[in-house]
């Protein structure tokens, strides 16, 4: 089952006439690697474990290409990820940026010590993104968004695209390091709306 | 008994220059374990330094030096081939004395 | 007569968390960073842990009584020295890729009659639970200090184990989307205020590859680069990866490759 599913994706990515040598090796080679990852976790949670071994459609191209795919392969990348967001109702982006502030902050969710409680995933922003002037204690491995709302305006359109970005960055950036936090199920629609409230609100410490 | 410390004593200029490495968990008994029980306080308390049997340091420790303490100091009077000698003692009156000799330097 | 106390300079190494100070600009920050890690530096730990795994190395253990002192890491049974440098590397014995501590637990199997299971059961030390095998491999790394970087590249079960290690680099899954190429593709880039190694980039991999195991002051213990693995792993919101995989070392092969020629300062210090 694995091996037509992969070889659907070569097709997919190659077109043409079929894979060739390189391409059959390659196969193997990934198929390899494949079995040596399902046999390098076989005493790890089962629940989390089952979520990695098999990879989306979007992972295993991103996987294929090292995050950057042919510019057709992109193309349907975006348009897929674009098509299959869940906006909220227009008009209700905006949450409150002080919970947004909450959840940029908090980087807890989903690891294996992470128990199974009713205690919401955070968004890790930070650990990426520099974003209120006031944490110091910032990543660089995004662009900061500090004074995003003040520079790029804060009305309904931005507000979309942004709530857009932290559903699935990829909609707009195929293979883009960024997680797709609503795709992925990581963050709610409300936590969403907070996070783009922290982003646009004129009364975010964001934009001051 | 405790794990050894690791010391190592050199002749600076007229000084004697000493690094010691302790192995101590240093419990501040502010910590809590994984079923949310407060784990003890054990950390050492006093630390003197003798030399020639004279005291050259002593010091009194709290809570908030760090698991496994560094110290780095330097006191007149010893030469190369001499002893040095250091012994700790924590709250729960364990101990541990380890020596080193002062070797040659700068 | 009366000695006066002498009061002797007196530096103690606090190794609690210190606050950067509140500059704006990143150069400042890091610069902050970076001094505290040399103030740190004289006094690491990790000297405690390859005291104690030089013990446990030359010391009769195990269901065989025997000492490790036998071992072969790759450079013939009985030599450490250098061994490190040249891990990891193709065994003849268990006709496999190993690294460091799968070769040390091949050691204690064989040479000393522990069961496999036994020791690789909780491999990583916890609070009142010391682990040998970070002593130990505390000891072998420190004993090829200084040394430059060369693992092996040439049978054929290493070149394997590169594209395989070189797959899992890039292999994205799990809620994240994460891969190790995520964190660690691109030059410069740092999480919150921890810099990040461009792994597939010589000039950083050098020195980062070549700084474990290492004495990590959050975690108040030295550890490994299979204890590194399975923390990133558990970032990325994978499961606990199994001790000494076939993964975990398949990774290490690739990254050796970029990091060869680096100096060898295990065991190193760290947050």
């Amino acid at each position: 089952m694995k091996r037509l599913a992969s070889l659907t994706l070569l097709a997919l990515a190659a077109c043409a006439s079929g894979p060739s040598d390189d391409e059959m090796r390659d196969d193997e080679m990934r198929q390899r690697a494949e079995q040596v990852f399902r046999e390098s976790f076989t005493r790890g949670n089962p629940v989390i474990r089952a979520r990695v071994e098999q990879q989306d459609d979007v992972q295993a191209l991103c996987t294929r290409y090292r995050n950057d795919p042919p510019k057709d392969v992109a193309a349907k990348i975006e348009s897929e990820q674009a098509a299959s967001i869940r906006y909220p109702a227009p008009g209700h982006f905006l949450g409150d940026w002080r919970r947004g502030e909450k959840i940029a902050q908090d980087g807890y969710g989903m690891r294996f010590t992470d128990p199974d409680t009713k205690r919401p995933n955070g968004g890790g922003c930070y650990n990426c993104h520099r974003i209120a002037p006031a944490e110091i204690s910032y990543g660089t491995v995004g662009p900061s968004l500090y004074r995003f709302g003040a520079l790029r305006g804060t009305g309904e359109a931005v507000q979309r695209y942004v709530f857009g970005k932290i559903y699935n960055s990829q909609a707009t950036t195929a293979c883009s390091n960024m997680p797709r936090f609503g795709h992925n199920g990581v963050l709610t629609e409300e936590q969403i709306k907070d996070l783009v409230a922290l982003l646009l609100d004129p009364a975010s410490p964001v934009n001051q | 008994m405790a794990d050894p410390m690791r010391i190592r004593a050199n002749m600076l200029g007229d000084k004697v220059e000493v690094r010691v490495l302790m192995a101590h968990e240093m419990e501040t008994g502010q910590r809590k374990d994984a079923s949310g029980a407060i784990v003890p306080a054990h950390f050492i308390q006093n630390v003197t330094v003798t030399h020639a049997g004279k005291t050259v340091l002593s010091a009194q420790w709290g809570t908030s030096i760090s698991k496994n303490p560094f110290m780095h100091f330097r006191f007149k009077g010893g030469k190369p081939g001499e002893k040095v000698t250091i012994t700790w003692v924590d709250n729960k009156g364990e101990r541990r004395t380890d020596e080193a000799v002062i070797g040659g330097g700068s | 007569m009366s000695f006066p106390r002498l009061l002797p300079a007196v530096l103690v190494g606090v190794l609690a968390a210190s606050v950067p100070c509140v500059c704006q600009a990143q150069d400042d920050t890091q610069k902050e960073v970076e001094r505290y890690r040399q103030l740190l530096a004289e006094g690491n730990p990790a000297d405690l842990f390859e005291a104690k795994g030089e013990e446990l190395w030359k010391t009769p253990r195990g269901p065989r009584k025997a000492s490790l002192e036998q071992c072969d890491l790759g450079l013939g049974a009985g030599v450490v020295k250098g061994a490190f440098a040249r891990l990891p590397r193709y065994s003849a014995d268990t006709d496999r890729v190993q690294d460091l501590e799968s070769r040390i637990v091949t050691c204690m199997v064989t040479l000393q009659g522990f069961k496999q299971e036994d020791i690789t059961k909780n491999p990583f030390s916890a609070p009142g639970r010391p682990s040998d095998l970070e002593a130990l491999a505390s000891y072998v790394a420190g004993e090829s200090k200084g040394m430059k970087l060369a693992a092996p590249l040439d049978h054929p079960k290493e070149m394997e184990a590169f594209r395989i290690g070189e797959r899992l680099f890039y292999r994205r899954a799990g809620p994240h989307d994460f891969a190790c190429v995520s964190c660690h593709g691109e030059n410069g880039k740092r999480i919150r205020l921890q810099e990040l190694p461009k792994l597939t980039d010589p000039n950083d991999a050098r020195k980062i590859f070549t700084s474990w195991p290492a004495y990590r002051v959050s975690q108040g213990t030295v550890r490994t680069m299979q204890h590194r693995l399975y923390d990133c792993y558990w970032q990325m919101r994978h499961p606990q990866m199994d001790y000494t995989s076939e993964a975990s070392i398949a990774l290490q092969v690739f990254m050796a490759k970029y990091a060869k020629g680096g100096e060898i300062r295990a065991p190193g210090l760290k947050r």
